[in-house]
């Protein structure tokens, strides 16, 4: 069950920021349990040869890490109506144990009817703005 | 090589319904590094008053990369895959995934357009039961990074 109460909510009301590391052996680990092979996300040649700066995460790698500062929120995944993201920019994955971090901010910015809440997300990864007009709308208690 | 517009409209369809079962979305919470109990202990999903574990918001897309992947392994398309980025992706839910689920799956090409040298197509997928119950559609907007025909 949603454990956050819809009237304990304002606008402005804002999520714990939180940081999520990605590292090479993740990607090849969500690769493998996604399905998607593009070699983009393993393989510095490629990406490379594609214009790309080396290996970068997949989009819906960071859109998950993004989405888990909701359900980390809310409590009960199934609240989440609707999740959307626009991916403004590529997470550089170094290839060393490192790796590197997607930092995942956010912030109610409307309240509905029916006890729904809109969630801006923000998510920056080695300074730069990872996702872009990205909202998530959740149903509280 | 620039996307055939022909396929503007075309449609794919998996070919057998897929079943979502709990040792997938285990795999693939724990590719999201995850820890959510509710995606792994069907007592605690049963708590919280679903019939099993649910899946994770993002795990949809593993469906919409079959109908995609039919499409992008259709060489008339003419996508190449390498030149591929995720531009744009949006979900929108009648309730999660869950274990046990039975799941028909059927994308649509819904635009194709040059912006920028760069060629955007646009999937939506739709997610329903066999029995026919809407569960999840899924818009994703793919960037071909550079194939756009030149511009006169």
């Amino acid at each position: 069950m949603t454990t956050v109460r819809y009237a304990d909510v304002e606008v402005g009301t804002e999520l714990p920021e939180q940081t999520y590391p990605v590292r090479r052996a993740d990607l090849v680990r969500y690769a493998g349990a996604s399905g998607d092979f593009n070699p983009i996300h393993w393989s510095d040649r490629v990406a490379r040869e594609v214009g790309l700066p080396g290996v970068i995460a997949h989009g819906m790698f960071t859109m998950a890490q993004a989405g888990r500062l909701i359900t980390d929120w809310v409590g009960d995944p199934g609240a989440v109506v609707e999740y959307g993201v626009r991916f403004s920019a590529p997470v550089v994955v170094p290839d060393d144990e490192q790796g590197t971090e997607i930092v995942v901010g956010g912030t109610v910015t409307k309240k509905l009817d029916d006890n729904q809440v809109v969630v801006a997300i923000t998510a920056r990864s080695a300074g730069a703005k990872v996702l872009a007009r990205s909202t998530a709308v959740v149903r509280l208690a | 090589m620039a996307i055939n517009r022909d396929y503007l409209g075309r449609v794919y369809e998996l070919p057998e319904p897929y079943e979502v079962t709990r040792v997938k979305i285990r795999e693939f919470a724990d590719a999201i590094s995850d820890p959510n109990p509710l995606y792994r202990d069907p007592a605690r999903a049963k708590e919280a008053g679903y019939a099993d574990v649910i899946a994770p918001p993002t795990f949809p897309i593993i469906l919409g990369m079959e109908g995609a992947g039919q499409a992008i392994a259709d060489p008339e398309l003419g996508l190449d895959f390498s030149r591929v980025v995720h531009g744009d992706q949006r979900f929108r839910y009648s309730r999660p995934l869950q274990a046990g689920d039975l799941v028909t799956c059927r994308t649509t090409i819904t635009d194709i357009k040059a912006l920028g040298g760069n060629e955007l197509l646009t999937l939506d997928s739709e997610i329903a039961t066999t029995a026919g119950e809407h569960v999840v559609t899924s818009v994703n907007m793919l960037v071909v990074r550079g194939t756009a025909p030149a511009e006169k």
